[in-house]
């Protein structure tokens, strides 16, 4: 936001390079420290997950008899194909993916149409109606669950996926306002008031003028809902008891409950549940870091 | 335009939808947990009124008190963490190459579902066959602690991996407000002869201090309602030992089904995180938003 004027302002200061070689020496063993403290933290967050994929491609003898940091001698790639196989992985992988689709697009639709009713329309109440999205976001997920697992007891929901993916809808749609209001407000809006002008219809510039602008956005809220979806736990482990509409996250939770001691499973398991969330951080790190930072700092 | 744009009935069919689902998901929910908390119930038959007992049976309570001594616990924990956090982000944020991307290595555990993440350390936990514990004896422990089932130690074994879980998030927001701050103000204060260290506690930080308090707040706030990892690893366990505010709101609720019980913990939580919210908000007021 202020890069631009930072960029103008910023003045070739006078470069104070130390004169003396032991001053220089200083400054190199500092980096040198400094250096290696952020490299023990990076190694500390990412060799649990390299220990994990080591694990799942060892055979249980391995895991038991040798040491947990030696790499698996003869990759047991076998241990993916067993649980995608065998189990109800695959069921739960395909349940994780179209609950995770169909809830990102129904906030991310309904955030869009709240978003330009407030901020392109004129109506009494539309500080109030944000007032209540906003603090919305302050509401603990426990202190509601009681209450909506009696609901959706009443009418005929528990067990059944409508209610996971309305109860992911409505709670992600604070934060998905929050971070859209925030483009929708630096937007410029004489494209749309031309259209106007043009006797275009409300629905028209909504779905052919503004949602293709704030198409940049949009791909961060989507992104980062998936996150939230896809990690998603207390809900689902809460309403659904079928294996046919668990997700990863809680059937991973009872798989690994069933094969306790088989380490290589479990590990595979595991990968398998993570690895869409690695791969879409892989391309895409620059918008989650983006959507994390917006949505948690704007609060 | 203004008749295009203030067509009430197109207003009421775009905020429909989103308005509907949070009042009946969300505000519907939280009053009636109040209400359920005034009931003697075990979810599936009738309800009865019972005033304020299940309050009273709340206040002598040992367990749960126990539970809120543990959230609190951890929310000083989360707390204290953040100025290691800062330390981190002051440092990445100066002249530091690949700055870049280790943040983003630092956030990955960030990304993971709770699940996974807890699956994960209960095998780094693993008494015999863990990481943690054949490193420990590799340097010489001859008894490594049994991490999770030793009711003096366990509370803090899980504090780790909450810590790995989030340590990247803050230091994200930290980075991109320190990257936020701009260098002229920073060149200024070199000319004049301050230390780095003099930037960084005198001139970055209190830039920074409007971040810094919601990052306390996020902190704090989300520390007291924590769940995930403490039902997956311990399940509260062992014997209370690791109990949180949720997690025993969890168990008298759906595991004993105590749903009036739980009703009444869930809407002390929900006053607690409101009282707290508030407080921080208002002993750390500030009196102007800090402009370049």
């Amino acid at each position: 936001m202020n890069e631009v004027t930072v960029q103008q302002e910023k003045q070739q200061a006078p470069k104070l390079d130390p004169q003396n070689s032991t001053r220089s020496l200083l400054s190199k063993i500092g980096y040198v420290t400094l250096y290696t403290v952020l490299g023990i933290i990076a190694f500390f967050q990412i060799y649990p997950l390299i220990w994990l994929v080591s694990f799942s491609l060892k055979t249980n003898s391995e895991v038991f008899n040798d040491s947990p940091f030696s790499l698996p001698s003869n990759p047991q790639w076998g241990n993916y194909l067993t649980v995608w196989t065998e189990g109800n992985i695959s069921l739960y992988f395909f349940n994780s993916v179209w609950i995770t689709a169909t809830a990102v697009v129904l906030t991310v639709l309904s955030a869009s149409l709240v978003t330009f009713a407030i901020t392109r329309m004129q109506w009494k109440l539309n500080k109030v109606v944000l007032g209540l999205f906003m603090v919305g976001i302050m509401i603990p997920v426990h202190s509601t669950l009681i209450p909506l697992f009696d609901f959706f007891l009443r009418v005929n929901l528990i067990d059944n996926p409508i209610a996971i993916v309305l109860t992911y809808t409505a709670f992600n749609l604070p934060l998905t306002i929050m971070i859209l209001l925030g483009f929708y407000y630096t937007l410029p809006r004489e494209i749309e008031e031309a259209a106007v002008i043009d006797g275009c219809s409300v629905h028209r510039i909504f779905f052919q003028v503004t949602l293709p602008m704030t198409m940049p956005v949009i791909a961060t809220t989507a992104i980062i809902n998936m996150i939230y979806n896809w990690n998603e736990f207390i809900f689902i482990n809460t309403f659904i008891s079928s294996d046919k509409y668990k997700t990863l996250t809680v059937g991973i939770q009872n798989f690994v409950g069933q094969y306790m001691t088989e380490w290589g499973a479990i590990g595979a398991t595991l990968v398998i549940s993570i690895l869409p969330i690695l791969i879409a951080f892989f391309f895409l790190s620059n918008k989650i870091v983006e959507g994390i930072s917006s949505g948690a700092v704007k609060g | 335009m203004n008749k295009v744009m203030s067509n009430k009935f197109i207003i009421a069919l775009y905020v429909f939808p989103a308005l509907f689902l949070i009042m009946l998901l969300i505000y519907i929910p939280i009053a009636l947990t109040g209400y359920y908390g005034l009931m003697k119930w075990d979810g599936i038959g009738e309800m009865t009124f019972i005033g304020l007992e299940n309050y009273r049976r709340l206040i002598t309570d040992g367990m749960f008190w126990t539970s809120v001594y543990h959230s609190f616990l951890l929310a000083v924990f989360s707390a204290l963490s953040l100025v290691g956090y800062l330390v981190i982000s002051l440092i990445l944020a100066g002249k530091i190459k690949g700055a870049n991307l280790l943040r983003k290595i630092y956030l990955i555990p960030m990304l993971l579902s709770s699940v996974a993440i807890a699956q994960l350390w209960l095998k780094i936990y693993h008494p015999t066959n863990g990481v943690l514990n054949s490193f420990l004896m590799s340097i010489g422990v001859d008894n490594p602690p049994a991490w999770l089932s030793d009711p003096k130690i366990v509370l803090f074994a899980i504090f780790i991996p909450i810590i790995w879980q989030y340590a990247g998030f803050y230091i994200l927001i930290y980075y991109a407000a320190l990257k936020n701050i701009p260098d002229s103000i920073i060149e200024a204060a070199k000319i004049d002869g301050a230390t780095p260290f003099q930037i960084g506690y005198k001139i970055k930080l209190p830039l920074i201090s409007n971040i810094i308090k919601i990052t306390v707040v996020l902190a704090i706030v989300g520390s007291l309602k924590y769940f995930d990892l403490i039902y997956v690893m311990t399940g509260g366990g062992p014997n209370g030992a690791s109990e949180v505010m949720a997690s025993y709101m969890y168990k008298q609720a759906f595991g004993s089904y105590n749903f009036g019980y739980g009703s009444a913990i869930g809407f002390f939580l929900l006053l607690i995180i409101l009282i707290v919210t508030w407080l921080i908000r208002k002993l750390t007021v500030s009196d102007e938003e800090i402009q370049y």
